[in-house]
């Protein structure tokens, strides 16, 4: 028990924070993509596209956040300060965007600057994720179970290069969104900027692919130690095979294909980059059982997954297939 | 008083909680308000609910979402400022927490886009079923929320080794000592203050010469609301100060401003408490009445400041202060929620132009009343952070005092202006009223159309008749 259970609990964070960053990750973007566009109908429809979901989508960040301290307390209070400024940065950069949603329509005709609000929010908010995804990686100075380093650790050039991974990520994800989710202008432009952004992300991927193992030596034995390459190869090679057909269906007619395939590439980043750090949940010093709450509580709340969170991805399949097809200009409160 | 990371932080919490208690409290009044409207709208048919329920789904909208987004800043600075707090309770707190976030904040923020955007895309029972969810989401996160504080309150069902606080009994953790009357507390808060905002809402609204059904309607509920919910709230809030004497007697001793445990404790008016001295100054007091109130005997003696180490006190004007805000804010609710009663069985309510005239300016008594409640509970608890396990002092985060100097600089600027421009959006709401005031969404307004379009309307509402323009469209 005392060892399954943190592995457990990192699965469920870890699909929470996955979840989050495909599901905010298109919210993100399309905001991130709100200036390439003038037209008042176009900007509504945009933003129309993700309106009903946006809040839902959130909330698995505060679970990604929550869950990391019901399960990893220890693991929690050295990441939090460790990434003081950036956290703090995208909090306040979620305030901006999450009013945006509500005050840009109330504030009409003079809501241009929750325009600004909406694109500058969710660039920063993007932004600050990678800085402490690229934090994470790089490693946090920890001493007698605390954070240990100074308040600028987390910002070096692999960091920044992370920021704007996942800018650029979220971004196309918006994108493949809203060829999904809107037709006319706004579904051709973003067909053009998919592509654009699905060379750049897979620039990213590349970079950061080669990068971690040449600076951390426990990445590259991860990886290149003989057993481990011969199950690990299908990774890079199904990344780059995810792109390639990504990259082939917007040059097609198809409407859902890029998104799930970038979703896939998502994911299958994010399974490479857990499987560099396993078991660490702070590398390169604390792991996922040095970190770990009481069984006890483990199991308690474990029991009300069992249940809730079944019921949790039952309504929001139902909350999607309530507002399915192409955004409507009916549905609105308004 | 040093400047440092300790108390930059504690001005940060106290300023970032404040900031987001409001809007909860706001909204977990207005989703029932709504989700009542919705369900007499189903019943009756009658179209000034409708109304009224998209009038006040726009304000809850604009309200939700400041709430949710100042309180993600919550669940984050745990961590950020408080981390060895966050280590010293996580295995009690954190669950709590993560089953707010599942049972809860799920349910409120995925049905909530129904209840905003499925006006016209779910049948109208399944509207009606998501406004209540949304509400029932609110009213759980506030259960979870409130099971966490009363803990750090009061703890219990634990154990504690090396600092770190263990869970023993579960049952004994959720529903501690002190959790069911402030729960009951402060659920009966949050609706009673949204009550004295449709009142005063109303109020303008017939006072501005929309003497509307809409703004009758919402004046008589708020009325009904506040008459028998103020009183309420009395009785609990008292049962709840005895609470406080059982669990946390030093902090009613602050509350009290009681110095002396020789004699039995006056009912203090006013004082200024001064805490060097140990003594109050320019006190009215009304001898033995907080015994009689706290204890049951006006000769009932109990712990005073002085039996508290001095280390171990909590800070005194706060607590004293608010709280008599908070009492005396309660007492002229139960009073003009029975004049209005009063007024309304006359069948004079909407004519008394001076009692209406009040009622307006009174929509921030709830948000006050509720501050200075929480002021009160909170800064009482001090010097401790989770009674008994660990200080406030012992629990702040190891970075630097420059470091929370910015970020609490960032939160000042940033909640002045977005809580500002929100607060000022919803007042522009309020003022512009249902869409029969403002006219500008005439088609909602039957009685202007023609009525083959009405009844294509009352069709697609009710999801029986004839395929209209707003009958729910086929997927793609």
């Amino acid at each position: 028990m005392e060892w399954y259970l943190p592995v457990i609990w990192a699965g469920l964070i870890g699909t929470a924070v996955m979840l989050y960053v495909v599901l905010d990750g298109f919210d993100l973007g399309i905001a991130i993509l709100f200036p390439t566009t003038k037209d008042e109908g176009e900007r509504d429809q945009m933003m129309n596209s993700v309106a009903p979901f946006w809040d839902g989508n959130e909330t698995w960040l505060v679970l990604g956040g929550g869950g990391l301290w019901v399960a990893f307390p220890q693991a929690y209070a050295i990441i939090m300060p460790a990434f003081y400024i950036p956290v703090i940065l995208m909090l306040l950069a979620l305030i901006f965007r999450g009013v945006a949603f509500e005050f840009r329509w109330v504030a009409k005709p003079h809501h241009h600057r929750w325009d600004l609000a909406f694109w500058l929010g969710s660039t920063v908010a993007a932004f600050s994720q990678g800085l402490i995804l690229g934090g994470l990686i790089q490693g946090v100075t920890v001493a007698n179970g605390q954070f240990a380093g100074g308040p600028f650790d987390w910002l070096t050039p692999f960091t920044v290069m992370c920021g704007l991974g996942v800018v650029v990520g979220y971004a196309l994800l918006g994108a493949t969104w809203l060829i999904f989710k809107t037709e006319g202008p706004v579904a051709e432009r973003a067909r053009r900027q998919a592509r654009t952004l699905l060379l750049a992300l897979m620039g990213f991927a590349a970079l950061v692919s080669l990068w971690t193992p040449l600076a951390h030596p426990r990445i590259a034995e991860r990886w290149f130690t003989p057993g481990n390459l011969a199950l690990l190869w299908p990774f890079p090679v199904l990344t780059a095979f995810c792109g390639y057909m990504a990259w082939k269906r917007l040059h097609g007619a198809h409407e859902f294909t890029p998104f799930a395939f970038t979703i896939a590439i998502f994911l299958l980043c994010f399974l490479g980059l857990s499987i560099s750090n396993f078991p660490y949940l702070v590398p390169p010093s604390v792991t996922i059982w040095d970190a770990a709450a009481a069984p006890s509580s483990h199991v308690f709340v474990l029991i009300g997954v069992a249940f809730l969170l079944p019921m949790i991805l039952f309504y929001t399949a139902f909350v999607y297939w309530t507002f399915r097809g192409k955004v409507r200009s009916d549905s609105g409160y308004h | 008083m040093v400047i440092d990371a300790f108390l930059l932080s504690r001005i940060q919490f106290a300023f970032t909680v404040s900031f987001h208690i409001v809007f909860p409290a706001f909204t977990i009044g207005l989703s029932a308000y709504i989700a009542t409207l919705l369900g007499l709208w189903l019943k009756t048919g009658d179209a000034k609910f409708h109304l009224l329920a998209r009038f006040w789904t726009k304000i809850f909208a604009v309200s939700f979402a400041m709430g949710v987004v100042s309180g993600i800043v919550l669940s984050y600075q745990f961590g950020t400022n408080w981390s060895r707090f966050s280590t010293a309770v996580g295995n009690v707190i954190g669950p709590l927490i993560g089953y707010e976030v599942l049972s809860a904040f799920f349910l409120e923020a995925s049905f909530l886009g129904v209840m905003l955007f499925g006006w016209k895309r779910v049948p109208p029972w399944l509207h009606f079923l998501s406004a209540v969810i949304v509400a029932g989401g609110t009213a759980l996160s506030g259960f979870w929320i409130l099971s966490a504080n009363s803990w750090m309150q009061y703890p219990a069902g634990h154990e504690v080794r090396d600092g770190i606080a263990y869970p023993v009994d579960w049952m004994k953790i959720v529903f501690n000592p002190t959790f069911p009357l402030r729960f009951a507390h402060m659920m009966t808060a949050a609706y009673l203050t949204t009550a004295f905002v449709v009142l005063a809402t109303g109020a303008r609204h017939l006072l501005a010469g929309h003497r509307t059904e809409s703004a009758k309607t919402m004046v008589r509920m708020a009325i009904l609301m506040i008459a028998l919910t103020a009183p309420l709230q009395a009785v609990i809030g008292d049962f709840h100060g005895r609470d406080t004497a059982t669990y946390q007697p030093a902090k009613l001793a602050a509350i009290e401003a009681h110095w002396d445990s020789s004699k039995p404790g006056a009912l203090v008016l006013f004082a200024w408490p001064d805490e060097k001295a140990e003594l109050n100054r320019f006190e009215i007091s009304i001898p033995g009445v907080a015994s009689l109130v706290t204890h049951g005997s006006m000769n009932a003696l109990f712990p005073s400041l002085k039996d508290f180490k001095v280390e171990d006190r909590p800070p005194v004007l706060i607590p004293f202060f608010a709280f008599r805000a908070m009492v005396g804010i309660g007492v002229l609710m139960i009073l003009f929620g029975w004049v209005g009663a009063w007024l309304w069985r006359k069948g004079t309510v909407f004519e008394s132009r001076r009692w209406l005239w009040i009622a307006q300016y009174t929509w921030p008594a709830g948000f006050i009343a509720i501050l200075s409640g929480w002021f009160v509970t909170e800064v009482g608890r001090q010097p401790w952070l989770a009674t008994g396990i660990i200080r406030s002092a012992d629990a702040v985060s190891p970075v630097t005092t420059l470091q929370v100097a910015i970020s609490l600089a960032l939160f000042v600027c940033v909640y002045s202006v977005v809580f500002t421009a929100g607060i000022l959006l919803i007042n522009r709401l309020i003022d512009k009223g249902p869409d029969e005031i403002s006219g500008e969404d005439a088609p909602e307004q039957p009685s202007q159309r023609p009525l083959k379009a009405a009844q294509g309307e009352a069709a697609a509402i009710f999801g029986d008749g004839k395929p209209g323009d707003d009958k729910i469209q086929p997927a793609i």
